[in-house]
């Protein structure tokens, strides 16, 4: 197999999910793109184990959407109070917490 | 006893052995006075004669029962220790200290006594006037009676804390305030002279005990010697008021009269005579002829400025305040002629102690009569009013101006002729200057006697500063009691004591040398007589024969004008001292505010300016800080990669 175009699509979501976070407001859509990154991530290190025909890279990978798994608990659950109290999900108008 | 003695030095035993009472009697004195309060008001004063007379008694006691042959040592605790200093306070009773001893402690009890009288029109503070009185002479005898240079740097230090406190004893007046501090900080001068030489001396020597310095410094380095010579003489010059720190001591005078009589007469000042009589195994070394010499130039010098000021003022008691600042000065001239001169200048300094505390008190006696008014032109005609005052003072003048066989005639001889005595040139300068010095002293003496008690009553008529006429009348019993005794011992002290004293100090300080120069001794005392009578004569040709005028004349001479103005010691003092001092504080404090605050201020600004503006990337903004992160890891990766394929 050429693990290029694993590569270059993992690389082309880690991209997507980069420019998502910088440039949309909804907290919403800002999560979704963390999770593109996070599996992006996960492509490759699949790709990689594959490559090296070990496990090492998808136990990893496993790691990695626990802890995936566990941040959307805690931010889905954050999103939420935040948007109970101000009426608002857009991560632009929460920035009291500043000089 | 931790310490090994010298030779011919014992520990105290018998009544040597109690003389840390001497110290303590006048000590607990001043402590239940001061702590005591306004409850000792009643009897204050009766203690704390009371402490001083005892203090006495017990001197006598120890100068009978003690053998002076030998150097006693008393031992009585370990005061300081640390690593290798090592301080014992400890006691030193010989021949020099008893000799001071019976001084401070025979004039202190009488100068105590006279107090009583002297302070009765301030009945409020004299209780707390007697505890300083107490204070100063316990320190002054710690002061001789030390075994070492700490315990002597240490008496010192109080004398000179209990001669503040009385100088500036008229609180409310500016000028005493402005003495106390004068005299206080011109001392602090001397006395930096003075710890100096302590602190070469532990540093090379590695001890402080009077004898274990004598016994290392003959094999100390003669620049060494030099240092600690001149550096004691500064000392020297501080407490004793010499040139150049003679400025102090007739402003000194703002103080009440027995302060005057006691500290700035008679013991305190005399201080500086101790310290070299004391050091005389430094002092007679071969090596340390240069630090004599100078010695003896400041003693000459100093004998000339004292006699020619006291010849211009018409302050009675600092025309006595010069004639002491001079007559200090024949006794330091006296001791820095060195084995020939150690004992006649403690002669010399015994009986001005006995004289001068009578004058003093003598004056103290016509201004407690005249309002305190000491100005000798508004006085006059006094002999009629206060008999006993005028014969105490005249036999006391007569004793200064070494009229034949009084006191003060033994003892400036003896050193007239041992100055004389000096080889080559230095005989005829010193010899000439003591001689010189013996007609300006019968000059100015001379002419307060004039002024003071005969001629006209020029006082009648006048008010004093307080508005009130004058009412001349002789002192209380307890006032001319203390000036007929010194009166007695003025006139019969010298014969007795330059008979006895010279054989008695040689355990302490070493045979005297006999000198022989180009006159005999006969001469010389004639020669000193003739001078006096001189110095007498024209004073009364100028003051006693025509009636002087009550305000001072102004057009004089120049030579009466820099006398007046203290030779122009205190513009020498304050061009050469003060000025330039004040200008070294100002340039550090600009320094320090400019340079010194101004880094660790710019430095702190820097950091805060900085911050400020770093805080203002804390925009708040999730997705900024998010673009952030991407850099930083963009840069992350790209070093990375760098490093790795570069």
């Amino acid at each position: 197999m050429t693990p290029t175009y694993y590569l270059l699509l993992s690389a082309l979501l880690f991209t997507i999910g980069a420019v998502g976070v910088l440039v949309r407001r909804n907290a919403i859509v800002v999560f979704m793109c963390i999770e593109l990154m996070l599996n992006a991530v996960n492509l490759t290190l699949v790709t990689f184990a594959r490559l090296n025909g070990d496990l090492h890279g998808q136990v990893m990978g496993f790691f990695v959407m626990v802890v995936a798994a566990a941040e959307v608990v805690v931010g889905l659950a954050i999103i939420l109070s935040i948007f109970r109290t101000r009426r608002t999900a857009s991560v632009d108008d929460s920035n009291l917490l500043k000089y | 006893m931790t310490t090994t003695l010298a030779e011919g030095v014992v520990d105290a035993s018998g009544a040597a052995s109690a003389a840390w009472l001497l110290l303590a009697l006048p000590a607990l004195g001043a402590a239940v006075l001061l702590i005591g309060g306004r409850r000792t008001d009643k009897w204050g004063h009766l203690l704390g004669s009371g402490t001083v007379i005892a203090a006495f008694a017990l001197a006598v006691v120890t100068f009978f029962g003690t053998d002076f042959a030998q150097q006693h040592n008393l031992h009585l605790w370990d005061w300081i220790s640390v690593n290798q200093l090592v301080i014992d306070f400890g006691l030193r009773i010989d021949a020099l200290s008893i000799t001071f001893v019976l001084l401070i402690t025979g004039v202190g009890s009488l100068i105590h006594i006279y107090s009583i009288g002297y302070m009765n029109h301030e009945l409020r503070d004299r209780r707390r006037f007697f505890a300083y009185l107490n204070l100063f002479v316990s320190a002054m005898l710690l002061l001789v009676l030390g075994n070492s240079f700490v315990t002597l740097y240490f008496g010192w230090e109080g004398v000179g804390l209990a001669s503040y406190l009385l100088i500036g004893w008229y609180q409310g007046k500016d000028f005493a305030a402005t003495a106390a501090k004068k005299a206080f900080l011109m001392n602090r001068v001397g006395d930096v002279g003075l710890a100096l030489a302590i602190f070469l001396m532990f540093k090379n020597f590695g001890s402080t005990q009077y004898t274990e310095v004598f016994a290392a410094v003959g094999d100390a380095p003669t620049g060494l010697i030099v240092a600690i010579g001149l550096l004691l003489l500064l000392g020297a010059c501080g407490k004793s008021g010499q040139f150049p720190l003679q400025a102090w001591l007739p402003d000194a005078m703002a103080g009440p009269t027995p302060v005057s009589a006691l500290i700035h007469a008679a013991t305190m000042v005399t201080a500086g005579v101790y310290l070299i009589a004391r050091s005389s195994p430094i002092y007679s070394l071969p090596q340390a002829a240069d630090a004599r010499l100078v010695v003896m130039i400041i003693g000459a010098v100093t004998i000339l400025i004292g006699c020619v000021i006291g010849c211009a003022y018409d302050d009675f008691k600092k025309v006595l305040a010069y004639s002491t600042v001079s007559q200090i000065g024949y006794m330091i001239l006296a001791v820095g002629l060195g084995p020939a001169g150690y004992a006649f200048g403690i002669l010399h300094l015994i009986t001005h102690g006995f004289f001068k505390a009578g004058l003093f008190l003598g004056a103290g006696s016509v201004m407690h009569a005249m309002n305190d008014e000491g100005d000798i032109r508004r006085l006059g005609g006094l002999w009629k009013k206060m008999p006993i005052t005028f014969w105490t003072w005249t036999l006391g003048y007569l004793a200064l101006i070494g009229f034949p066989f009084l006191s003060g005639f033994f003892s400036k001889d003896e050193i007239i002729n041992a100055a004389l005595g000096q080889e080559g040139p230095r005989g005829w300068i010193f010899g000439g200057v003591a001689l010189l010095g013996a007609g300006l002293t019968a000059f100015y003496m001379t002419r307060l006697l004039i002024l003071v008690f005969l001629g006209k009553a020029r006082w009648t008529g006048l008010k004093s500063a307080d508005g009130k006429d004058y009412h001349p009348h002789e002192s209380p019993t307890t006032m001319t009691v203390p000036m007929i005794i010194l009166a007695v011992g003025s006139v019969a002290g010298g014969f007795i004591l330059s008979m006895v004293l010279p054989d008695f100090l040689v355990p302490a300080i070493g045979e005297v040398q006999e000198t022989h120069g180009a006159l005999s001794h006969t001469m010389v005392g004639i020669l000193a007589v003739a001078i006096s009578a001189i110095g007498a004569g024209i004073a009364y040709l100028i003051f006693g024969r025509s009636e002087q005028p009550v305000e001072r004349p102004q057009r004089v001479t120049f030579a009466v004008r820099a006398a007046r103005a203290d030779l122009f010691g205190n513009h020498l003092n304050e061009a050469l001292f003060a000025r330039p001092g004040t200008w070294l504080t100002r340039a550090l404090v600009y320094v320090d505010n400019r340079g010194v605050d101004g880094l660790v201020n710019g430095i702190a600004a820097g950091l805060g300016g900085s911050s400020g503006r770093l805080r203002r990337t804390q925009t708040g903004f999730v997705r900024s800080y998010a673009l952030s992160m991407l850099g930083g890891s963009i840069l992350v990766v790209a070093a990375l990669l760098v490093v790795r394929f570069a």
